[in-house]
């Protein structure tokens, strides 16, 4: 097993590598002169030069790469054209907004989304699997962000039950430690913050969710419907199992391995995707942070924020992969 | 089907039955899903919606009419109008336009790369292979809107550049299922013919491992219409794809968020428009799938 981390983790170098090479070609890509784009048109010509030194523009461009892949490994992330902060300092607070949303929604998904689909497989061809894999049908074809504005209007505006953006009332600001709302009002003892806190999380999660929340439904059905074919499910039967028992414990333990990888897909897709859900419920999460970055042509945030997105992205996907063979004793890794 | 029939005075005579080809095979697979017909259906209304659009829209869809801004759906105004007075039914008839536009497009850009790319690193192997896979695992490593955000944030916010953003995030898609279906068929005995004749690379890989991987490509081009409708919807609702006054589906959503309590219209018939016509493309995509590739079948 560690023999087998250790060569995924070797495996994983080329694609980091890659991976930093091409988010360094964005700024590279950029037509013109980048320091002049990034000063504008009024900039004089003095400036442009001071920045183009600054930005290491005047070396060549593999110079400009291992001096921008030595700062990364010192955990230098380049500063923002806007704040003057360090991308390092700065993303974390964002970071952590975004975690938190994203966790939440797949928690939702997987809460509902499988237990949809497991019940759609044990009852197929009934009401209930027609209408759950019709509402999937629609969850996969949802745009989210007219989802999650479908929601704010219903559930925000016209009937004032859920906050209609932000994560914590403006009035009584939550004090931040981890920036994980959630844990840092536990740890506080702020129950009336966690209660708010948690009221913010609802319409941006349950948005996040939807799609993911069809996924795993369509894949889960599909997946029990297979396993519960088996022979061994007939002879848990046969013993006089419990088909609530047989479906759950026996059934699903076989069924969920094709569920996870699809899991740990769909969280590396909310970490991305978030970006949408944020800007309609102003959430301060890591999307938000890379849309105003682009507005203000901000390069290194942008840079440095979808390297970090996307490194989380490998890592679950690392991740899902290290689980199969807890939950599958049988997938061996060699 | 052809089979031999006796006769009686036993010269065996070939009685040749209707061949069926694929194509019309797979018509008929098609046919049975009543769900991929409804998806079918939908796409064809968008499909006509678009080419005959001017003809049922009223003229001048930029045309803004202040005494009629925000007005709730009526007999003038099916779907009402937006805080411009422009009438939304004709906006999201013109919008189908640039919808099926850049998922089209979009589409055909990411097949011809992806194939050509799919096919080299396929049929030649070794390090073109390795190069190319490489590229792919990379480009795949990242969250496809964020990459798309990328792309579009340094060649700049139009629609023209959405729609190369959405294609090349594609690419890797496209170019690993070519690649995989090329590896099986390369293997096949009628290559090692065709080789065998001397017949050159570029024609083996035109003629005979091109047409041959098509079925798969055919269900994910359709499956990813659907997603590229929705990235420029995205983008377009980002402020990154289409620009006013331009009726992208998407940037009519982004224009709604101010007007959700008074003018709930502007905000629900883009946003069904949208929704309408993914879920069609997906409808199709999945029918296709079950009729041109069983082996896809879930």
């Amino acid at each position: 097993m560690l023999s087998y981390i250790g060569k995924r983790m070797l495996q994983l170098i080329p694609v980091l590598l890659g991976m930093t090479f091409l988010v360094f070609m964005i700024i590279r890509a950029i037509p013109g002169n980048p320091a002049q784009i990034i000063l504008g048109q009024q900039a004089t010509k003095e400036s442009v030069e001071a920045l183009t030194i600054k930005l290491g523009l005047d070396n060549p461009w593999y110079i400009q790469y291992f001096k921008y892949l030595g700062n990364l490994f010192k955990g230098d992330l380049g500063e923002s054209m806007r704040t003057r902060a360090p991308v390092s300092d700065e993303i974390w607070p964002y970071l952590a907004a975004t975690f938190e949303l994203a966790l939440f929604a797949i928690i939702i998904a997987i809460i509902i989304g499988v237990n949809a689909g497991i019940i759609s497989a044990w009852f197929q061809n009934s009401w209930f699997d027609y209408t759950a894999m019709i509402f999937a049908l629609i969850g996969v074809s949802m745009p989210i962000f007219w989802l999650g504005l479908m929601g704010q209007w219903v559930f925000a505006v016209e009937n004032p039950w859920l906050p209609t953006g932000g994560r914590e009332q403006v009035r009584d600001p939550v004090n931040a430690i981890t920036h994980l709302y959630i844990v840092d009002t536990i740890i506080q003892g702020r129950f009336d913050q966690l209660w708010q806190v948690f009221r913010h999380l609802i319409l941006p999660g349950l948005a996040l969710a939807t799609i993911p929340m069809a996924i795993i439904a369509r894949m889960t059905r599909s997946s029990m419907l297979e396993v519960m074919r088996s022979d061994y499910i007939r002879t848990a039967r046969a013993k006089g199992q419990k088909m609530f028992w047989v479906v759950y414990k026996h059934a699903l333990k076989n069924a969920i391995i094709p569920v996870l990888t699809i899991i740990g897909l769909q969280m590396g897709m909310l970490l991305g995707g978030a970006i949408l859900t944020e800007t309609i419920f102003a959430w301060p999460g890591v999307g938000r942070y890379i849309y105003d970055a682009i507005g203000f042509r901000d390069y290194p945030v942008i840079q440095s924020a979808i390297l970090i997105v996307a490194l989380f992205f490998v890592l679950i996907n690392l991740i899902v992969d290290l689980l199969y063979g807890l939950i599958d004793p049988r997938i061996k890794y060699d | 089907m052809s089979e031999f029939v006796p006769k009686a005075d036993g010269i065996a005579v070939m009685k040749v039955e209707k061949t069926v080809g694929p194509w019309r095979e797979a018509w008929n697979g098609f046919k049975k899903s009543k769900v991929a017909v409804v998806g079918m259906c939908i796409v064809l209304f968008f499909i006509l919606l678009a080419i005959f659009g001017p003809l049922i829209a009223q003229e001048g869809i930029n045309d803004q009419v202040l005494k009629d801004r925000l007005l709730p759906p009526s007999s003038e105004y099916w779907l009402g109008t937006d805080d411009l007075g422009r009438d939304i039914l004709s906006r999201i008839i013109y919008g189908a336009r640039i919808s099926l536009w850049v998922g089209f497009f979009s589409v055909i850009g990411s097949v011809v790369v992806g194939s050509a790319l799919g096919i080299i690193a396929g049929y030649y192997g070794r390090w073109v292979d390795t190069i190319i896979s490489r590229i792919f695992d990379i480009m795949l490593a990242f969250p496809s809107i964020l990459l798309a955000i990328a792309i579009v944030s340094v060649l700049g916010p139009n629609l023209r550049n959405a729609l190369i953003a959405i294609a090349v995030i594609n690419v890797p898609n496209f170019g690993r299922l070519i690649r995989s279906k090329v590896l099986s068929i390369k293997e096949d005995e009628y290559i090692t013919a065709a080789k065998g004749i001397g017949m050159k690379d570029a024609r083996i890989l035109v003629s005979h491992i091109l047409p041959n991987s098509m079925a798969p490509v055919i269900v994910q081009g359709t499956l990813a219409i659907a997603t590229a409708i929705l990235e420029a919807a995205a983008l377009g609702f980002l402020g990154l794809g289409a620009q006013a006054p331009m009726p992208e589906w998407g940037k009519m959503l982004a224009d709604s968020k101010d007007f959700l309590h008074s003018a709930p219209w502007t905000m629900i018939f883009p946003g069904l428009a949208i929704m309408l016509t993914v879920l069609g493309f997906n409808l199709m995509g999945d029918g296709l799938r079950d009729a041109l590739d069983p082996k896809m079948k879930s």
